[in-house]
Parts: C-alpha cells; sequence; structure tokens
C-alpha cells in the first residue's frame, strides 16, 4: 500500500541550515549533511531543501550542500529557491535533486513550469505556492509570502497542472507559525481540483494534527520544519504514531 | 578490478545512481563506451521520461547488439524504473515501441485499467510502497525482506510477465516490482532512492557477476 510521506524542510542560506535548529545530538547543528543524516535515519521520506541565500555570489555553496547530501543519503531529495529558469533545474539536478519545485519564478515566468516539464519530465516539477485568504478568496502570494499576486489559488493550482506539475506543494499562511494544525479548508479546496500528489504545509504543532490532515484523503504528505528542528515531534515517534491510528506508513 | 557499468545515453540523471554505488563501496563508471561495457563485470541500464524517446536515444548510440553480446554472454544486467521497462518486448506509451525483449511482455498505461475497475486514485504511482517478495531466493532480493518498502514514480507498468515476477507492489493493480530472467533484472522503483532498502537490493546486485 502506498504510504504518506513525512517530510521536513531545511533553510539553506549561505550553505548552512537556518531556522532555530535545536538539537543535541549533533555535532554541528547548522551542517545541513549532518541534519539529513539524523533525519534520514528518523524514517523521513523525502527532504526538502530551500536555498534563501540572497546573494547570488553564494549560490554555488547550496550545489555543494546539495552535492555532499546526495552522497550519502539515498532518499528522494527537493529542492526550491532561486529557480528562476530551466538552468536553475539543471543546476541543481546536476548537484543531485530529485525534484525541484518552483514559486515566485513560475509566478513571473508561468511559461517554466511547461517548459520544465518538458525537458525534465512531470514528475521533476514540483509547484510550491503561499495561499492567503484575501476577500474570501484564496490568493497566491510571492517573495516568501509578502507580495499579494492577484492570482487565486484554485485558478493557479490547475493551470500549474494542466502545464505539466507532477506535485503541489500548499502552505497556508494563514496557519502557517500558528502550529495549530494545517489549513484543512484550504487543503480540501485544491485536492479537490487536482490529481497529482498534494503535500500539506504550515501549521504542523504537535502530532495530532497530522493524524487530522491525513483524514483528507487526497492529501498525501505533511511538510513542516521548526516542530522537527526544535524536536518537539520525532519523526520515528510521529510515523509510529499515525500507523497505530491507521494512516498507512513506512516505518 | 570489478566495477559496473551505468550506462550513459543521455537520459536521466546518474548522480545518485552512481553515488549509491559508491557508497556500498562497490566500483561504478557511467559510461557509453562499449569496451568499458564489455569489461565491466555488471551492467546498470537506467531511464527516466518517456519509452519511445529513451528507446530512440539508446539505439542512436549503437549499443544495443553490444548489450545483447554481454546479456547472451550471461553477464547481469539490471535495468531501473524506464531501463526496466526497456528489458521487455514492446511498450505502448504513445503509441507501440519495441524494446530489448530481454523479458517476455509488455508495457501498459496504468490509468485505463485502474478506471476500468471504477478506481480513481492519483497516477502517476509515486511514494513509497511495500514489496511482496514472491521468490526470496531471486539474488538480488538475497537482503531484501517481504514488506520492505520502496520508492517508485511512475505511470506505465509491465504486464503479461507473470513468470517474471519475483516481486510486486500493489496500486489498484499488481504492479511488478522486481522482475528478472536468467542473468537480467529489473527494479520498476528506484533502488538508488529507496534508503537502506534500495542499498541492499543494489550490493546484491554488484555481488553478481565477474569476479564480485
Amino acid at each position: 500500500m502506498l504510504t504518506k510521506r513525512i517530510i521536513p524542510c531545511l533553510d539553506i542560506r549561505d550553505g548552512r541550515v537556518v531556522k532555530g535548529v535545536n538539537f543535541d545530538g549533533l555535532r554541528d547543528i547548522e551542517d545541513p549533511v549532518e541534519l539529513a543524516k539524523f533525519y534520514n535515519e528518523s524514517g523521513a521520506d523525502e527532504l526538502v531543501f530551500y536555498d534563501i541565500t540572497a546573494s547570488f555570489e553564494k549560490r554555488p555553496l547550496f550545489a555543494d550542500v546539495l552535492r555532499r547530501v546526495a552522497e550519502c543519503i539515498f532518499i528522494p531529495l527537493t529542492v526550491g529557491g532561486g529557480i528562476y529558469a530551466v538552468e536553475d533545474f539543471d543546476r541543481v539536478l546536476k548537484a543531485g535533486a530529485d525534484k525541484v519545485s518552483v514559486n515566485s519564478g513560475a509566478i513571473r515566468h508561468p511559461e517554466l513550469i511547461e517548459a520544465a516539464a518538458k525537458k525534465y519530465g512531470s514528475q521533476c516539477v514540483v509547484l510550491s505556492m503561499d495561499v492567503k485568504r484575501v476577500d474570501g478568496k484564496f490568493r497566491v502570494f510571492a517573495k516568501g509570502g509578502r507580495e499579494d499576486t492577484g492570482l487565486d489559488a484554485l485558478e493557479w493550482v490547475v493551470y500549474g497542472v494542466e502545464h505539466g506539475a507532477g506535485e503541489i506543494v500548499l502552505n497556508s499562511i494563514d496557519t502557517d507559525g500558528v502550529r495549530d494544525g494545517f489549513d484543512l479548508e484550504m487543503l480540501q479546496a485544491v485536492t479537490e481540483l487536482v490529481q497529482v500528489p498534494v503535500i500539506a504545509s504550515g501549521g504542523a504543532g504537535k502530532m495530532e494534527d497530522f493524524a487530522e490532515l491525513f483524514r483528507l484523503p487526497g492529501v498525501d504528505a505533511g511538510l513542516a520544519a521548526s516542530i522537527f528542528h526544535l524536536r518537539e515531534v520525532d519523526i520515528h515517534d510521529l510515523k509510529r504514531y499515525l500507523l497505530a491510528q491507521g494512516v498507512p506508513m513506512r516505518v | 578490478m570489478s566495477y559496473t557499468a551505468i550506462i550513459d545515453y543521455g537520459v536521466g540523471n546518474l548522480f545518485s545512481l552512481s553515488s549509491s554505488l559508491r557508497f556500498i563501496g562497490s566500483e561504478a563508471v557511467v559510461t557509453g563506451d562499449r569496451d568499458v561495457i564489455r569489461r565491466a563485470d555488471r551492467i546498470i541500464l537506467p531511464g527516466v521520461g518517456a519509452f519511445g524517446d529513451a528507446a530512440d536515444k539508446l539505439r542512436a548510440t549503437g549499443l544495443v547488439p553490444v548489450l545483447n553480446e554481454e546479456v547472451a554472454a550471461g553477464k547481469p544486467l539490471m535495468g531501473i524504473c524506464l531501463g526496466m521497462q526497456m528489458l521487455f518486448e514492446k511498450s505502448y506509451e504513445f503509441g507501440e515501441h519495441e524494446g530489448l525483449g530481454y523479458i517476455g511482455g509488455s508495457v501498459c498505461p496504468m490509468e485505463p485499467d485502474l478506471a476500468a475497475m471504477g478506481d480513481a486514485r492519483k497516477i502517476p504511482h509515486m511514494g513509497w510502497n511495500d514489496l511482496s517478495v514472491r521468490h526470496p531466493e531471486c539474488p538480488i532480493l538475497k537482503y531484501t525482506p517481504n514488506g520492505a518498502f520502496v520508492y517508485f514514480v511512475h505511470s506505465f507498468y509491465a504486464k503479461d510477465c507473470d513468470s517474471a515476477i519475483m516481486a510486486d507492489a500493489n496500486y489498484g493493480v499488481t504492479v511488478p516490482a522486481v522482475v528478472a530472467n536468467g542473468n537480467v533484472y529489473g527494479c520498476q522503483f528506484h533502488p538508488e532512492k529507496s534508503g537502506q532498502v534500495g542499498l541492499a537490493i543494489l550490493r546484491a546486485f554488484t555481488e553478481l557477476g565477474g569476479n564480485a
């Protein structure tokens, strides 16, 4: 039986992990390779790396991180951040990524989705979207959630899938950081419209939130950062708990 | 020195595959050179993308006769994902295409077969699914317990190959996951992306052939 996936997300700046990582067991808590190894051993089903490096000159550091991770960790790796052109896909795929997620880059250049899907296959193209309620509608935001694009999220997700996106990451700005559960209403609206896997992001605060999430049949995976980084939830424990709740899990 | 030749024919990303072999301490050479392939102890045929396009690219390299000779001589060959699908006789992925014909059977889309059963699950079959091992004596399954999880990404699957199925996975239809015919093996999933389970399958394969 196909399992639901648990995915920790690592933000990388200048080759180092950022965002409140709190690990006693690790030699170097900011080393992406160490943290990736830890999550791999804890049973993560996939890893997501977001490149939040501000300066273009330091971008090669990210490729180096990826390469070092891909040399020792053999589960699917998804990469996002700084993906604005087909050449950016090429850059991270060569460094060991399996899937590439586009967000602001696809909003700016919607034709990027189709161009990348044609070149690398849909299985490789992940459309990541930051969505917030505005006037009772789901609106797509760009630039890490700072800029209202005016795009309707439900129209955008359908456009993305029709043009070759093979997977969706739906991050709810409304629930992100609140740590009181995923945005089930928003997820329901999106999963009803598309037939590709949907990864839920934003709002995980405890194990029960994942159990509730996976009651939505169209959700394939749950993504979170801080609850894993801060060791509030251990992935191994979470998966055992979900399995006991009847959620198919790889344990 | 013992090594595995990973066939490079311009399809897909071979970084993880060669890294995974190195990680388990086995030498791997990514190559399109016929002599390097002839000297190898075993061969891996990788592949992603569309069948027709990949089969055309493989033929254009002129390596098919080399593969035919090596397989006939008994050298172990393993196809992965689309590389596994190319081991069969035919594919019906957007038209009809000839495969390498090392294993009897054909490759067909999953969607119509699921739809015929009223099953609307998502295509591609993507994610971790568990293996039902039918033939634990299959050499590449030497270290793989029944129920082990592996990572799949595919929309087409092999059919009419029952006697070649060493392990399968259930996704509404029965997905041939590990197939074998003599010295020819295939994995529909990605062993290089399937954690410890995948590494163990690769290790078992690298113990075959030559003086390994």
